[in-house]
């Protein structure tokens, strides 16, 4: 499990390693076609700023060569914000005295039919908080039977799940599982999240090996950047981690996430650090030229802007008109927002900026025959 | 120059050519126009199967082009046969390019479920055309499996490498009793150009095409490598072997005067 190869790697030595790159090591690490851990950290560190251009070039290149001119688009649902857990940066946690909602099976296939309706979406990705009793593992695997008539490719982004739940959720047509690790800082960790089962660090961390186990197609990996001041350290140890589930895990695929918080303007918590652009660029050239094949994805989190000039240089998979708020595609605003979306532009200004760009947006790279015999088992 | 002939259909191109990584789907189709190629190959994943006016598929779809839906995503030989059932259905042809590679980072072929999905496919009435590694003898237990062709790698997709296998194409091109296609790894016309040369009967290119700057025009210096490669191999490459070069100023022979 990675949680004892985790604890093997100090925090501390590892930040002050990666302040401690020097331009020889960032030279070097650009040089290579395989590169290790170490050079991740000296392509992130400050030592890698003068080489920003050098290293949009490679990502750039790297990235059309195992890509293409193409980019996937998904687009989220949130079928519940029915959560029990107290994540003191989320709008969701259980102490916000805000109406939930659990959709039905008949307002999921309006949700379902309202997405059909902005584009041609085939990649659905499926979110909840965590609520094991009003809507636990047979409410989503409901919500994936349900969703199989109208999309091909259906990942969930839910609460950390048992061999046998990831398992089970693959009969249902699952072939993807999006979780956010937010910070592998233990100590803080428990601060980030002091109640509920995700209070739980080693539980969601080798949540990640047990979806491997589960033979889950594709993996979605993510810190959020605003609870760690040093982010540089956090990320690296999500490229430990990327390594060490390629080694283990290696017929699935794998995705980076960055999900950045912005200052709150309307109280709350504040994030403890704000990444700049100038950093999530570095950062996202230094994981493609880490590893050409892993997705880099982009959410509406980000800007219009900031999304158009980063989709040829790295991402290779984006959301597009994204609401947050359960319900919210077939009648919104009704709910509360997780997150403020950034990018409100309609998924047909989506592509159409992509293809100015010369960008092919892809929105079915999937089969669900490809699905089929693991459903019928 | 000679025609191609695979599973009792010929072809004046020996050049394929794979449709992802395109910028765009009209650009797919121009260059697909200009490289003359008759056999073009498309994941079955990124077609809308229930949607006769999908797209992409409209784009490839033409009375000179035998379309190849290959099963790119499938992770093992059930899902492969099952797949390829539905692609048979769906893209109204029993030509497949069986593709089974369940690492998703460099996209290298299993090869023992390769040949375990060709052995059933080919009993079901399938015309396969396995892409594998370049392994001499795997190709001829492809070969014996009832596969049209093998389609052998010269480097892992999408790198542009060019023929690292270059020892075993050789050996598999001199073995082989079907026709013998380079599928991967090439990256410029001059990788194709030496594939033909070496012998091999087809070359099948995507990347390449799809992410120049003009991917028409790369296309169609593809269709002139294949063709001048293929041209010098049937006329007989003058030799260029290191090993009749050498002069020795003792020969090792003179005592046979």
């Amino acid at each position: 499990m990675f949680s004892e190869v985790l604890e093997k790697i100090d925090w501390d030595a590892t930040t002050e390693a990666i302040y401690a790159k020097s331009d020889a090591d960032v030279r070097r690490a650009l040089a290579k076609n395989h590169l290790d851990v170490e050079d991740f950290m000296a392509l992130i560190s400050p030592a890698a700023e003068p080489y920003l251009e050098t290293m949009a070039q490679l990502s750039y290149r790297y990235t059309r060569e195992r890509f293409g001119n193409t980019m996937q688009i998904f687009i989220p649902l949130y079928i519940t914000n029915s959560c029990t857990n107290s994540c003191v940066y989320c709008g969701f946690h259980v102490s916000n005295p805000m109406k939930r909602t659990i959709l039905t099976e008949e307002e999921m296939v309006n949700e379902y039919k309202a997405i059909k309706k902005l584009g041609p979406f085939e990649n659905l990705l499926i979110v909840t908080g965590e609520n094991p009793v009003k809507a636990g593992v047979p409410y989503i695997a409901r919500s994936l039977d349900l969703a199989r008539p109208y999309f091909s490719n259906l990942k969930i982004e839910v609460m950390p799940l048992s061999v046998e739940e990831y398992e089970e959720l693959t009969h249902h047509g699952m072939n993807g599982v999006i979780c956010f690790q937010e910070t592998y800082h233990k100590a803080n960790y428990n601060i980030y999240h002091p109640r509920g089962m995700k209070s739980n660090f080693e539980w969601r961390v080798n949540g990640f090996d047990r979806m491997g186990q589960a033979g889950v197609h594709s993996i979605g990996m993510g810190v959020l950047v605003g609870l760690e001041k040093e982010w540089r350290t956090d990320i690296t140890m999500m490229a430990y981690h990327l390594r060490y589930l390629q080694k283990h895990y290696w017929k699935t695929k794998y995705s980076f996430n960055f999900p950045r918080m912005r200052p709150s303007e309307n109280g709350g918590f504040q994030p403890n650090v704000v990444m700049s652009d100038r950093e999530l660029a570095q950062v996202t050239f230094a994981t493609r030229i880490f590893d050409h094949d892993v997705d880099i994805s982009y959410s509406t989190r980000e800007s219009a802007s900031f999304r158009n000039h980063m989709a040829r240089l790295g991402v290779t998979t984006m959301s597009a008109e994204s609401k947050t708020d359960p319900g919210g595609y077939y009648s919104y605003p009704q709910a509360l927002e997780q997150f403020h979306v950034s990018d409100e532009r309609k998924t047909g200004e989506v592509a159409a900026a992509l293809r100015a760009l010369g960008i092919e947006p892809v929105w079915k790279d999937w089969d669900q025959s490809f699905d089929e015999l693991t459903c019928r088992k | 120059m000679e025609k191609l002939t695979i599973a009792g259909k010929s072809f004046s191109s020996r050049l394929f050519l794979g449709t992802g990584k395109f910028r765009s789907n009209e650009l797919m189709e121009q260059a697909i126009r200009t490289s003359g190629s008759e056999m073009v190959t498309v994941a079955m994943k990124r077609i809308d199967l229930e949607n006769p006016e999908d797209d992409m598929l409209r784009h490839i779809t033409h009375e000179s082009i035998q379309l190849l839906p290959n099963t790119s995503g499938v992770r093992d030989a059930e899902e492969a046969v099952f797949a390829a059932q539905m692609a048979r259905e769906a893209f109204g042809t029993n030509w497949l390019k069986l593709e089974i590679h369940p690492d998703p980072r460099y996209l290298l072929p299993d090869s023992i479920e390769t040949l375990k999905a060709t052995e059933k496919l080919v009993k079901l009435g399938f015309v396969v055309l396995p892409y594998c590694q370049a392994d001499p003898v795997l190709c001829k237990r492809l070969e014996e499996a009832g596969a049209a062709t093998v389609m052998p790698l010269g480097a892992p997709i999408g790198t542009n490498r060019g023929l690292r296998t270059k020892d075993f194409l050789q050996i598999i091109i001199e073995q082989a009793g079907v026709p013998v296609v380079v599928d991967a790894g090439i990256g410029s016309p001059s990788h194709a150009a030496e594939a033909m040369e070496l012998g091999a009967s087809a070359v099948l290119v995507n990347t390449a095409i799809a992410i120049a700057a003009d991917p028409v025009r790369m296309a169609n210096a593809f269709r002139q490598a294949v063709e001048a490669g293929r041209e010098a191999y049937e006329a007989g490459l003058g030799s260029v072997s290191a090993n009749f070069e050498a002069n020795a100023s003792s020969p090792l022979t003179a005592f046979l005067q």
